[in-house]
C-alpha cells in the first residue's frame, strides 16, 4: 500500500467506522433480523417468512401500508406547489427576501412544535374551522384530527406545509441557473410567458424536478413523525403509516422482528419506487 | 395590476406559513379570554409574559435548553472534524479504493435511513449508550450530505497551494489543518449551521435514546410539557415559542447559509 493510500484511509477511517456502524450495519443486520424471532433476552432463531405473514395478516400494518401509499398523493401537490412558489419568488420585487424567509420558516421548525401548533389550528374550535365557517365552506365545525376519515389528510397537509419551503429553495437554486439570454431570445421570437415556462424553464429544470420528485416520493413512503406528534395513529388506527407501525411495534411494544419486517417492506417499496422514478424521469438521450 | 396579483398570492401563502406561529404567540402572550373561542382572537388580550414565567416555573426548561445546546454543539464539532477529514482525501488524493468509498457514501443517500433507528437502538443498547448523550450524538455525526458539500469545497482550493506546502515539507495533516480547513471556512460554517438546526430540531431519535425527563433536549421536552399541562394551552404555547426562538434567530441571521446549503445539495 502506498503512502498516499495509507494517509487517505487514515483520514477516512473515523467517518467510515461510524457509517458502517450506524448506516450499513442496520440495513444488513436489520434485514436478517426480519426473518428471525430476535429479542434482547432469548437466543435467536430463523423463522423464515413468519414475521411477514404476521404483519400482512395484521389490520394495523395493512392500513398503514395503504396509508403510506395514499401519502403519495402529496407528491404532485408538493412538487407543483413548490415549483410555482419558486417561480413566484424568483424575481427582484421589493420585500421578496422576506417572503422567501416566510415560506422557509416551517422547514426549520421542530416536528414536535409543528405538531403542537397544528394541534391548535385543527382544534374543533380552532382557527381553521372558524375561517371555513366564515367562508361557508363547511356547515359545522370539522373534527380534523378526531374524525377517522379526515385525520390522515390533515396529517398529509401538515407534512406538505413543512416540506414546501424546502423544495422551493431547491427549485429556486435551479431557476437561478437558467440563462437569462435564452429567455430574452424567446421573448424576441414572440413567445409568451406560458410558452417560455414550458419550453425553456421546465426542460432546464428537469434534473432538479427528477431529484425532488424522488426525494418526495421516498419522504411520503417513510412518513411517520407527523403521525407521532399529531395523532399517534388514532383515531381508531386510521392514521397508521407503515413506518409508524414499525416504530410503534418496535419501540413501544418491543416486538422488534415484526417491526423490522415492516420496515423491510417499506425499504423494498422505497427502493422499487425510486428505481421506477429514476427510469421515468431520466432525461431522454437525444 | 399584475404586480398586485403577484403580491396577493405571496401574502396569502406567507399567511398560511406564518399564521400558526402567530396564533401560538398570541396565545402565549394572552392572559385573559377563552383560548378556543369563536371568533378567535388575533391579538393578545391583556398581554403579559406570565405564561413564559410559568413555563420556567413548572418544567426544567433551562435544563432542556442546556441539553439541546450541548447535543447540537457536540454534533456540529464532531461532524465538522470527521466529515472534513473524510472529504479531504476524496477531493484531493489519488488512492486505491477511492471510487468504492465514494460509492458507499453515496449509497447511504439512497438507503432508506429512517428505517435504521430500530437496529441502531439495539446497537446503542449493546454499547451501553442508552440514556447518554453519546448515544444521541454518535449516529448523527457522519452524513453523506456533509461529506459531499465539504468535498466540493475542497475541490475548489487551487492545487498550487497544496504543492507549495508539500515542497516545504509539510505533512498531509498540516496541509489539511493549517491550509485547507481555513480556506473552506465559509463552507464549514454552512454545514455547521445546517447541522446545528437539524440537531436542535431532531425529535424521534433523542426521544428513543433518552428516558429521563431532566436529560431531554428541548424538542422532546416540549411534548413532555404538553403531556403535563394538556389543559393549560397558554403555557404549552409559551413553551412552544421558547423552543423555536433559537432556531428562528439562527435562521434570520444566517439565512444565506441555509439557501446556499441547498444550492450545493442540488448540484
Amino acid at each position: 500500500m502506498s503512502r498516499t493510500t495509507l494517509t487517505a484511509w487514515l483520514f477516512l477511517a473515523p467517518a467510515l467506522v461510524l457509517l458502517a456502524v450506524f448506516s450499513f450495519w442496520p440495513v444488513g443486520f436489520g434485514s436478517y433480523l426480519a426473518f428471525t424471532d430476535y429479542s434482547l433476552i432469548r437466543p435467536t432463531h430463523w423463522v423464515g417468512l413468519d414475521n411477514f405473514r404476521y404483519i400482512f395478516g395484521n389490520e394495523m400494518f395493512v392500513t398503514g401500508l395503504v396509508n403510506s401509499v395514499l401519502f403519495l398523493l402529496m407528491v404532485p401537490c408538493v412538487q407543483v406547489g413548490a415549483l410555482a412558489l419558486a417561480v413566484l419568488v424568483n424575481n427582484q420585487l421589493p420585500g421578496i427576501r422576506l417572503f422567501r424567509a416566510a415560506f422557509y420558516v416551517p422547514v426549520v421548525t421542530t416536528v414536535s412544535v409543528v405538531g403542537i401548533m397544528w394541534g391548535f389550528m385543527f382544534h374543533e374550535q380552532g382557527t381553521l374551522n372558524y375561517v371555513l365557517l366564515l367562508m361557508r365552506a363547511v356547515d359545522a365545525p370539522v373534527g380534523w384530527l378526531s374524525h377517522d376519515g379526515i385525520a390522515l389528510f390533515a396529517i398529509m397537509f401538515v407534512t406538505m406545509w413543512r416540506g414546501l419551503g424546502w423544495y422551493m429553495v431547491m427549485y429556486l437554486a435551479a431557476l437561478q441557473t437558467v440563462p437569462a439570454d435564452m429567455q430574452e431570445a424567446a421573448i424576441l421570437d414572440g413567445a409568451n410567458r406560458w410558452q417560455r415556462f414550458w419550453k425553456i424553464t421546465v426542460p432546464m429544470l428537469r434534473p432538479t424536478i427528477a431529484v425532488c420528485t424522488i426525494l418526495s416520493v421516498l419522504a411520503a413512503l417513510k412518513a411517520y413523525q407527523e403521525v407521532d406528534v399529531l395523532t399517534q395513529g388514532g383515531p381508531m388506527n386510521s392514521t397508521f403509516t407503515a413506518l409508524y407501525y414499525a416504530y410503534d411495534q418496535g419501540l413501544k411494544h418491543l416486538k422488534l422482528p415484526r417491526a423490522l419486517a415492516a420496515s423491510f417492506v417499506v425499504s423494498l417499496l422505497c427502493i422499487g419506487v425510486a428505481l421506477c422514478c429514476l427510469r421515468w424521469l431520466k432525461p431522454k438521450h437525444r | 395590476m399584475k404586480k398586485a396579483l403577484h403580491y396577493l398570492a405571496l401574502v396569502a401563502i406567507a399567511l398560511l406559513c406564518v399564521f400558526p406561529f402567530w396564533w401560538t404567540l398570541v396565545t402565549a402572550l394572552s392572559t385573559e379570554g377563552n383560548v378556543f373561542a369563536f371568533p378567535p382572537t388575533f391579538w393578545p388580550k391583556a398581554p403579559s409574559l406570565a405564561n413564559f414565567a410559568e413555563v420556567f416555573r413548572v418544567i426544567p426548561l433551562w435544563d432542556f435548553f442546556r441539553n439541546s445546546v450541548f447535543i447540537a454543539a457536540c454534533t456540529v464539532l464532531w461532524k465538522l472534524i470527521f466529515c472534513s477529514m473524510a472529504a479531504y482525501p476524496l477531493a484531493r488524493m489519488h488512492f486505491r479504493g477511492r471510487k468504492l468509498v465514494f460509492g458507499l457514501i453515496l449509497a447511504t443517500l439512497v438507503l432508506p435511513s429512517e428505517v435504521n433507528f430500530l437496529v441502531n437502538f439495539i446497537t446503542v443498547t449493546k454499547l451501553s449508550l442508552v440514556d447518554t448523550y453519546t448515544g444521541v450524538i454518535l449516529p448523527n455525526v457522519v452524513t453523506a450530505v456533509a461529506i459531499l458539500l465539504l468535498k466540493q469545497a475542497f475541490e475548489e482550493v487551487p492545487q498550487d497551494l497544496i504543492d507549495a506546502a508539500r515542497v516545504d515539507g509539510a505533512s498531509e495533516w498540516t496541509i489539511f489543518s493549517r491550509i485547507m480547513l481555513p480556506l473552506i471556512a465559509p463552507w464549514l460554517a454552512t454545514v455547521g449551521i445546517l447541522t446545528a438546526v437539524e440537531s436542535w430540531n431532531e425529535y424521534i431519535w433523542p426521544s428513543i435514546v433518552m428516558s429521563k425527563p431532566d436529560e431531554f433536549p428541548l424538542s422532546v421536552g416540549v411534548l413532555y410539557l404538553r403531556g403535563t399541562f394538556g389543559s393549560s394551552t397558554r403555557v404549552v404555547a409559551a413553551g412552544t415559542i421558547l423552543t423555536i426562538l433559537p432556531t428562528l434567530a439562527a435562521f434570520v441571521f444566517a439565512q444565506r447559509f441555509f439557501m446556499r446549503g441547498m444550492d450545493g445539495a442540488v448540484k
